[in-house]
């Protein structure tokens, strides 16, 4: 519960303005609070007399954290390759372990590997736990949720890492309720705390408006879904050494109450716009379907893939798995290159942490300006045309 | 069929900032809003119990404020709701919150179909649905794009993935998780809204849903929020100016030597 220490209160108001659910409020000059209040803590951490404090009641039941001990990574794999976000994973696993001074540990689920163990070690693994079963050629939440619980309970890793990909977002939340441990979603920065020795778990909120610093206390492993494209992948070093764990999980365990009929891939032949290093992105100045050719031309120049606002994608100038935003796809490449588009909160929302980021605007005012590395106020028409014609010159 | 929809109330998510400058919570005239996902899962809930028959019970966990939104829901098509809301439950993260909303549905009856929304703006974790799942010992599936069929207690359906979708098979009962694209959520209805006037709705506090105290709210959350603050925007930014052709040269230069 929030205490309120009445004396301390000055009744200067900075509460209730911060808080995002009204559920604090100035009442004869002593602060309130309501059933509103979620524990968030925004109040708490802005109050200057020091007059709120958020109760954390002891937790029972909790685990011995001493005999938790190593980092994992899930290494997801599907249609025959391990995703890239498996190898990011690595990247800051690696670096979680040796601050930790533990191992870190990869786990493969899937059906008819070749060489993925031995790339996960060159990635970065000192431990891989493969199992390889028919069972599990097509991902199931029940199957792969199982393998893993299992594995967690036999080996116990303080922490537990999977991308926050459709796939690991979907099972990965059934295996820590099933643990009865914390999990973050869609972590963008993970970090020890040197102190404590925790998982310092930070992601955006609220359509990416606010971050979160989150952390798992007293339950093990400390789980947490990381947002693909944010964390670096180690160099691939076929020298490493590490060791191969082959696992065989019982029958039972890898039974599905879903039934997987088919697997359709539909972008197979176009740039992963969540996988690209190079994106290049239009909205509703590009006035229609055609404008897009514009856009198309400089994604091929460059090897990119082809992005869209929700205006554009509404208007029907492109389909929808194109849409960058709250309510399209995230992404984060190198490069983003955004033409004709206002840059909305929602819009910003699913492109702000690319590394640099290109706008071309004939609006100087136009907000995409103030998260653009680059800036060009200039008509997209005239502007687009030339810079082709440019990297053609240069190519 | 008995189909319970899980809806939350939340800010309308594009009004929620930080003050740079005092790094507080800017919430002028924030709208609570039905979680638009959630209004997605309540169509597919309505459209199948008009297709098979059935009831549809909304249900929320908040304050009394969400009242709100469950009225709106019955406005919308749904049979019957239930506010989940007690002190105790303040501060849950996702795995208090699928213990509190799991011991209220359970309440409730016995689910052939549970629906979520795939996602909560405000919190945007996705979790609650498949921990629900659990809790329920159900079989689930996230991201459904679409249903196709329902033939002998079997869903035919599909889920969205990261590269396509995949094609599925479910017996019921089954918690599903939707997406946007599943069907286009229809406006309250006069019948409805007169409906939604008239329900009472239950309220369900910890001590109705027979909750065992410890897992409810902050203290059955393992996760802690200890920070909050605003993203930084990389800082620096260049203009690139000139006559069109200068732009376009010096832009080119930039992309060259980043790619
Ligand atoms: C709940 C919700 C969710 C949403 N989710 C998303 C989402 O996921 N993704 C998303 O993108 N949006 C989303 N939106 C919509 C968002 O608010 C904006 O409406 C949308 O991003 C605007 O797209 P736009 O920038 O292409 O169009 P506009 O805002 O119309 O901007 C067009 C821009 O092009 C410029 N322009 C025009 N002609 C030229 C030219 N010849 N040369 C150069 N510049 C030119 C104009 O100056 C203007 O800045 C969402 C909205 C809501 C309410
Ligand atoms: N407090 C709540 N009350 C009812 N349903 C909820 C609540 N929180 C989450 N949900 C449901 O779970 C889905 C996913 O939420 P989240 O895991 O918070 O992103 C939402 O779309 C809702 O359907």
């Amino acid at each position: 519960m929030l205490q309120i220490d009445e004396d301390a209160c000055i009744g200067c108001g900075v509460c209730e303005e911060n808080c995002a659910f009204d559920a604090i409020h100035v009442v004869d000059g002593v602060a309130r609070v309501n059933d509103n209040c979620t524990l968030c803590g925004s109040c708490v951490e802005n109050c200057e007399v020091e007059a709120l404090h958020i109760e954390k009641s002891d937790q029972d039941g909790h685990v011995d954290l001493s005999s938790w001990s190593g980092i994992w990574v899930y290494a997801e794999f599907r249609h025959g390759r391990i995703a890239p976000v498996a190898f990011e994973l690595l990247g800051i696993g690696r670096q979680l372990a040796d601050q930790r001074q533990v191992k870190l540990s990869a786990v493969l689920l899937g059906h008819g590997f070749s060489d993925e163990a031995e790339q996960l070690i060159a990635g970065g693994a000192d431990f891989v736990y493969v199992a390889d079963d028919q069972a599990l050629e097509h991902f199931t939440d029940d199957a792969y949720g199982n393998v893993i619980i299992d594995l967690i309970n036999e080996h116990k890793p303080e922490v537990v890492l999977a991308g926050a990909t459709a796939i690991g977002r979907s099972f990965i939340p059934r295996v820590a309720t099933s643990l009865k441990t914390g999990l973050t979603a869609d972590c963008t920065q993970l970090a020890i705390d040197p102190d404590s020795g925790n998982l310092l778990q930070t992601r955006p909120a609220f359509g990416g408006n606010i971050m979160a610093t989150i952390v798992c206390p007293n339950f093990r492993p400390q789980m947490a879904t990381v947002r693909p494209l944010v964390m670096k992948p180690l160099e691939t070093d076929l020298s490493r050494q590490g060791e191969v764990i082959q696992v065989k999980p019982a029958a039972a365990r890898m039974d599905s109450r879903v039934k997987v009929v088919r697997c359709v891939i539909e972008e197979a032949d176009q740039v992963n716009i969540v996988e690209a290093d190079v994106v290049i992105a239009g909205g509703r100045g590009l006035e229609n379907a055609e404008g897009f050719s514009l856009i198309e031309e400089l994604a091929d120049l460059l090897g990119a893939g082809v992005a869209a606002s929700r205006a554009a994608v509404d208007s029907g100038w492109i389909p929808y798995p194109h849409q960058v935003g709250q309510t399209g796809k995230t992404v984060c490449p190198k490069l983003y290159i955004c033409c004709g588009i206002s840059g909305a909160i929602q819009h910003l929302v699913g492109m702000q942490s690319s590394e640099v980021i290109v706008a071309i605007n004939r609006d100087s005012d136009a907000p995409i300006f103030s998260v653009a590395t680059y800036g060009v106020v200039g008509d997209l028409f005239e502007i687009l045309p030339e810079l082709i014609a440019r990297l053609k010159e240069k190519r | 069929m008995n189909i319970f929809v899980c809806i939350k109330q939340v800010p309308d998510a594009s009004d929620v900032r930080l003050d740079p400058e005092t790094n507080t919570l800017a919430r002028d005239g924030v709208q609570s809003i039905i979680n638009p996902y959630d209004r997605h899962a309540l169509e597919e809930a309505v459209k199948l119990k008009e297709k098979f028959s059935g009831t549809v019970t909304v249900v929320s966990m908040g304050p009394p404020q969400a009242e709100d939104i469950l009225r709106e829901a019955v406005s919308c098509g749904a049979d019957d709701a239930v506010l989940v809301s007690d002190r105790a439950f303040a501060g849950a993260d996702t795995l208090a919150t699928t213990y509190t909303l799991s011991q209220a549905i359970t309440k409730r009856g016995k689910p052939d179909l549970v629906l979520c929304g795939k996602q909560a703006i405000d919190g945007d974790t996705a979790q609650v649905g498949p921990g629900l799942a659990e809790r329920l010992d159900m079989a689930y599936v996230t991201c459904v794009r679409r249903i196709n069929d329902l033939v002998d207690g079997t869903l035919h359906l599909e889920r969205m993935m990261d590269d396509g979708y995949d094609e599925l098979e479910v017996k019921l009962p089954v918690l599903m998780t939707v997406v946007k694209e599943i069907n286009k959520p229809r406006l309250p209805s006069l019948k409805g809204k007169m409906k939604a006037k008239k329900l009472a709705i239950t309220v369900l506090s910890a001590e109705d849903i027979g909750a065992d105290i410890k897992q409810l709210g902050l203290a059955g959350s393992p996760t802690q929020v200890v920070r909050v603050f605003s993203p930084e925007f990389k800082g620096e930014r260049t203009m690139i100016s000139g006559t069109v052709s200068e732009q376009a040269a010096q832009l080119a230069e930039k992309i060259l030597e980043l790619v």
